[in-house]
């Protein structure tokens, strides 16, 4: 083996070695911080656990939308099928509004209210997110068409 | 006549396209001067129909020609000329023909710059023409922006109230400069396994720069959007439409260096044209990425699955047809040189290695949940730790590594002495962390750690400024560039450690207080705007109980659609942003409030454009030195620069 051989060889191996590493950093992360989506079907029907933060998508549900003390919002996010209280310390977003498609993050407590740390403030007024159609359609209320 | 026009013009530049890819690659391989002649003044047509095309609109849009269908979903007449005019790109058919614009533009410069001689120029036209082919079927097929409407309503519907803001007005143009500046370094790497690679990397750099710069500058501009308009005081989340414009900045960024080093010293020859492939491939999926409403965000224009489906096939095509011409004729190139482990080769090495790796994860975290959603409909999100675990430690081993490049020679370098002259730039670093662990508060390692590193950097910018005194203005582009990471480095810092936050509800006459400051609420009034009314809140800035600045955020209500924005009043010392974003009505006068002292941020905004004036500096260079291969070698000191 001649020395651009070898070279090469070593090159060869220590970019498998850089490869394998860099892959399993990638993996242990995707295994640690992804998020599942869920309906409030999903959590009626017990798929999520106390403490494990999702995200959850739906309506909010029509005249649900109370302010307590400060900055605290209560409100409830529908998909027509079933209903999640959700509490939620901060400022909601612009286009938050009663009878639209919402996305919030965060987890269940242990009295089945959902706490939310951040709820997702659409771009737009005739958006509705992916996610939020998707428990619609699941729930059998999704309607096509313009409304 | 005007959408016939533009019609015409569209029709004319396809024309020209196709006869600039067949003369381009015929003038190249049979090396017929004739042809290429006929490439050249095709590129030069394309840009002039293409540009006709594109003032067509621009017009329609200023005059509300809301007989064409896109002016009507798109446009007002209520909007600010300047909102008219930026609506053009503010829809997915405008933003496509802006798109052709500029990769005509490139064209045109390849065309009239004719680097690296008249075949390697040819065979670049010859590709640049086909992506411009593609684009233009694609435009005239599922996207066209001058389909009539009839009747033409009376009024137009709009343009969504985020992108009516001045930063976003420039935010398309600039990134697309960078997406699709991308494409001259793709034509010219094609070009080079086509008729043979002699001083291709030389020849495409202007066009790097040029891309590199509009991409730094783009993201900056779309991140500080994100940051007074969003009203999350936030400047970068991660998201799939931001990821879309990093990952090719990282691509981008590597070839830069992985270039030089194949036109300096022979080094890494196939690798530098994997990455130009590589680059324009990113940007091509991030526009697909963006644009196809994959992702929910006010970038997904397009939802109609026939556009999504064209893109999808003329990305697989570009992406496809360039790699396979790699793996047929790159087995056919010279090896690369060889060098030393102690050498500037071995930096750009490493430089190259930790960049693709920090891609790679980004590209992972933003196309998995994508992948499979679409495999069994599970629907996941990977948030921000995931890019902070992964991203985050392979970035910022890389920030350690930077000083040492520019210091090395080629080849063969001296690692000790380097080491031994980057003391003073160690010591900078030491009383840096030294200084946030004793004095800052909250305390924080990582955040001694990073600006340990951010004073790592500058000072060894600094010591390298210092050691090219009186060399020629391009010689100090690196140390700019390197010295824009390090603040930028501590913008993102301050901002992510030391934030602090209030939120309350307060009514008029009421104080609150967030961080150092105490503010007066003096109620609520209510404005009217060109095409919105708002609520305008007073808050006065209280110093030592007197009255300071007055900071007026606003909560809007754009007509056209009845659609609410939140307007951020920020006020900032040029070190420290004071941040406030009005909230919901809460009854009686009172209103949440949600405010943000953050420290340092302006600084990421800054370094952004210090890296960019880096590449700026660089590029001049270049251009003053036009054809430096007829003349004798630069000296050294100029030469280790760049």
């Amino acid at each position: 083996m001649n020395a651009r051989k070898k070279r090469r060889l070593a090159f060869a191996a220590a970019l498998v070695a850089v490869g394998a590493i860099v892959a399993g950093v990638i993996i242990y992360g995707l295994g640690e911080n992804t998020m599942y989506f869920r309906s409030p079907t999903d959590v009626a029907g017990n798929m999520v656990h106390p403490g494990v933060a999702f995200r959850i998508g739906g309506l909010v549900e029509k005249g649900s939308l109370h302010h307590g003390e400060g900055a605290q919002v209560r409100f409830r996010v529908t998909d027509g099928k079933s209903t999640v209280p959700a509490d939620f310390n901060g400022v909601l977003p612009a286009l938050f509004r009663e009878g639209q498609g919402v996305i919030a993050t965060g987890s269940m407590d242990s009295s089945g209210t959902f706490v939310a740390t951040e709820v997702l403030a659409k771009h737009d007024e005739k958006y509705m997110p992916p996610e939020v159609v998707q428990a619609l359609k699941k729930s059998g209320r999704w309607q096509e068409g313009p409304k | 006549m005007t959408g016939e026009l533009g019609q015409l013009a569209l029709c004319f530049a396809l024309a020209l396209s196709l006869v600039m890819t067949v003369a381009g690659l015929f003038g190249a391989k049979e090396d017929r001067a004739a042809a290429r002649s006929v490439a050249v003044s095709s590129a030069f047509g394309l840009f002039v129909f293409v540009a006709l095309a594109f003032l067509t609109l621009t017009y329609a849009f200023i005059v509300s020609d809301f007989s064409i269908l896109d002016v009507a979903s798109n446009s007002n007449t209520l909007k600010p000329l300047v909102y008219k005019i930026s609506g053009v790109w503010g829809n997915h058919e405008g933003s496509m023909l802006l798109w052709v614009l500029v990769l005509s533009i490139y064209a045109a410069l390849v065309a009239g710059l004719q680097r690296g001689g008249p075949r390697l120029t040819s065979a670049a036209l010859g590709v640049q023409g086909l992506l411009a082919a593609a684009f233009l079927l694609f435009i005239l097929f599922t996207s066209n922006p001058f389909l009539r409407l009839d009747p033409a309503p009376f009024e137009g519907a709009g343009l969504n109230p985020l992108l009516q803001d001045p930063g976003l007005a420039m935010h398309p143009p600039m990134l697309y400069a960078g997406y699709v500046g991308l494409s001259a370094s793709f034509s010219y790497a094609a070009a080079a396994l086509l008729v043979g690679e002699a001083g291709w990397a030389r020849a495409a750099r202007p066009f790097m720069l040029v891309a590199w710069m509009a991409l730094t500058c783009g993201i900056a501009l779309g991140s500080w959007w994100a940051y007074y308009e969003l009203g999350w005081g936030g400047f970068w989340g991660w998201d799939p439409v931001e990821n879309a414009s990093l990952m090719p900045w990282l691509i981008a960024t590597a070839l830069l260096h992985s270039a030089l080093a194949t036109e300096k010293s022979g080094a890494f020859r196939t690798w530098s044209l994997l990455l130009a492939i590589a680059g324009f491939s990113l940007s091509l999926i991030g526009t697909f990425l963006v644009r196809s409403g994959l992702t929910s965000s006010v970038h997904a224009f397009a939802t109609d699955p026939t556009r999504g489906f064209f893109i999808m096939v003329l990305i697989a095509l570009a992406i496809g047809g360039a790699l396979a011409l790699f793996a047929w004729r790159a087995p056919t190139l010279q090896g690369g040189a060889a060098f030393e482990p102690a050498s500037r080769e071995t930096t750009l090495l490493l430089n190259n290695v930790f960049l693709v790796a920090s891609c790679a994860c980004v590209f992972v975290g933003t196309l998995y949940p994508m992948v499979l959603d679409a495999i069994n409909g599970t629907k996941i999100s990977v948030g921000p730790p995931y890019y902070v675990l992964t991203f985050g430690p392979i970035f910022f081993a890389l920030l350690v590594l930077v000083p040492f490049g520019p210091q090395l020679n080629w080849r063969r370098g001296d690692l000790k002495a380097v080491w031994r002259s980057l003391y003073p730039a160690l010591g900078l670093a030491a009383v840096a962390g030294v200084v946030v662990l004793a004095i800052a508060s909250p305390r924080s390692l990582t955040a001694a750690g990073a600006f340990a590193v951010a004073g790592w950097l500058i000072g060894a910018s600094i010591l390298d400024i210092r050691k090219r005194r009186g060399a020629r203005a391009s010689a100090f582009a690196a140390a700019l560039a390197h010295a824009g990471l390090g603040i930028t480095l501590l913008g993102v810092t301050g901002t992510t450690v030391w934030r602090s936050e209030a939120l309350t509800v307060v009514a008029p006459g009421q104080t609150m207080t967030v961080g150092p400051y105490t503010l007066r609420f003096d109620g609520v009034t209510r404005v009217k705007g060109p095409n919105y009314i708002a609520d305008r809140g007073k808050f006065v800035i209280m110093e030592g109980g007197k009255a300071g600045a007055t900071m007026l955020p606003e909560h809007r209500l754009y007509l056209a659609q009845g659609q609410d924005v939140t307007d951020t009043a920020i006020h900032t010392t040029g070190l420290r942003d004071l941040y406030l974003a009005l909230g919901d009505d809460r009854d009686g006068g009172r209103f949440a409030v949600r405010a943000y002292v953050s420290p340092l941020a302006p600084l990421i905004w800054l370094g952004g454009l210090v890296m960019a004036l880096g590449g700026a500096l660089s590029l001049w260079g270049r251009l003053r030195l036009s054809e430096p291969e007829n003349k004798p070698a630069a000296p050294a000191v100029a030469q280790a620069a760049e």
